[in-house]
């Protein structure tokens, strides 16, 4: 029979052991990856991280699947609606207004994070007392130079200390690719929120849920996986 | 090989059956479909190149959710026979296998239809197929798991897919320089002499099986 020459010998079940084992140490790197990742590229700083297949690096994303290119000199950032002031700002206004500094995570609500990015922009709040924002306002939508994209925050959100309308990153210009030349930057919620590109900031009555906010992901993208504005924590980030 | 042995028997012998060859092609589809897509997904500067990152993403997500199973259909059905027959092979290993496989191949062998480093290849990619599904799973309905399983399944995902890569690439590179495997994967069948020098336990099984059917 066939059989018995397969047989004649005890076997050794590798392919049980081959696929416990891939579950153990696939198990193991889900729940503890993402610290060793942490741990790696900490000792190698964001430059090496960046280039290995493990370390820390962006992803980048864009909703049309091009980048828009906008100049520096083009560049215009539309603030209207109930605003006293409606403003366009120049890329030059935007650098004339006070500066403010952040090194904060970036964390992508699909799971990747960068560690410690430096920004440099316009904070949000600033550029709003700079406009003055009316009594009745509650929210504000942002939009972008991709066409597609947009995104909200309430008044609140806007005028925490970590939201910014940032021009520099990782101590460079921002890059087209990672949303240039002028970019939002929520420090407390997920990636998504930071719109890239941005064009256009409408001061409005309700917030109206962006993009990704239409697709499913949650108005308020709060890291620390808190709903309400009430009860955020800012400093987490 | 290229003096095949006179016998009685047929000179090219069945080494993959349709159910086979169909899931390997269909195998080979998927994984190329999603090693093309996770490019972009990856090098983030190269999206657009291809298609629109959305499609890119939706093809990703099918072609991985879709992965496992022309594998599991070739299993299950009654055309899975050999296919079967070829999963106990590749599972159960004899310790002479093992040795061999730990020296690398330095030492003689009576090999099965698949050598050890056939064999752990294929375990390699089954398991590995396993845990990027599982990791991949996480990533799409990221919102049910906690952000540091995020992170990890990232980690996992990202890490496994150079091995699994890797390992495709290698498993290319024997393919074409081994045109009788290679060939085998396409019309089925090898050389019974082949067999005898890169199989010789396999051609022996297939002797009895001859003896044994022309008995009836």
């Amino acid at each position: 029979m066939a059989n018995e020459s397969v047989n004649r010998e005890p076997r050794v079940a590798v392919g049980r052991r081959f696929f416990l084992g891939a579950g153990v140490l696939g198990a193991l790197g889900v729940v503890f990856g993402g610290r060793v990742q942490n741990t790696v590229s900490n000792s190698l700083g964001t430059g090496l991280g960046g280039i290995l297949p493990f370390g820390d690096r962006f992803r980048y994303y864009s909703i049309t699947g091009t980048y828009p290119k906008i100049t520096k000199k083009k560049y215009r950032l539309e603030v209207s609606g109930l605003v006293d002031r409606p403003t366009t700002f120049t890329f030059d206004d935007l650098q004339a207004l006070p500066a403010t500094e952040l090194t904060k995570a970036f964390q992508c609500v699909t799971g990747w994070r960068v560690p410690d990015v430096q920004w440099r922009g316009v904070l949000l709040a600033d550029l709003l007392r700079h406009v003055g924002v009316q009594p009745n306002a509650v929210a504000l939508s942002f939009e972008s130079y991709d066409g597609a994209d947009t995104e909200s925050l309430t008044i609140d959100q806007a005028n925490l200390p970590n939201v910014l309308v940032a021009y520099e990153m990782l101590g460079a210009p921002v890059t087209r690719a990672h949303g240039g030349p002028v970019r939002l930057f929520v420090a407390p919620m997920y990636g998504y929120k930071s719109l890239k590109w941005l064009s256009a900031i409408r001061v409005v009555d309700r917030v109206q849920p962006g993009y990704w906010e239409q697709n499913g992901y949650p108005v308020n993208g709060w890291i620390d996986g808190t709903t309400g504005p009430t009860n955020h924590n800012p400093q987490l980030a | 090989m290229s003096t095949p042995t006179l016998t009685s028997n047929p000179s090219r012998v069945l080494r993959f059956d349709v159910a086979q060859r169909v899931t390997h092609w269909l195998n080979a589809a998927l994984f190329s479909a999603l090693i093309i897509t996770a490019i972009p997904l990856f090098y983030g500067s190269l999206f657009g190149v291809i298609v629109p990152r959305h499609l890119d993403q939706e093809i990703h997500l099918w072609c991985g959710l879709a992965l496992p199973l022309p594998l599991l259909v070739s299993l299950l059905g009654p055309w899975g026979a050999t296919m079967r027959r070829d999963l106990r092979r590749v599972s159960y290993w004899t310790r002479e296998e093992l040795a061999w496989l730990r020296a690398l191949g330095r030492r003689p062998l009576d090999a099965d239809k698949f050598n050890p480093g056939q064999k752990f290849n294929t375990l390699f990619v089954g398991a590995s197929t396993l845990v990027m599904l599982a990791s991949g799973v996480i990533l799409q309905w990221f919102r049910f798991f906690p952000v540091s399983w995020r992170g990890g399944a990232t980690f996992v995902h990202d890490t496994l897919a150079y091995l699994v890569a890797a390992m495709i690439a290698g498993h290319v590179v024997m393919a074409f320089t081994h045109v009788d495997s290679l060939r085998s994967i396409v019309d089925g069948r090898v050389e019974r002499a082949w067999a005898k020098k890169h199989a010789p336990a396999w051609a022996r099984e297939l002797d009895d099986a001859t003896r044994d059917s022309s008995n009836f």
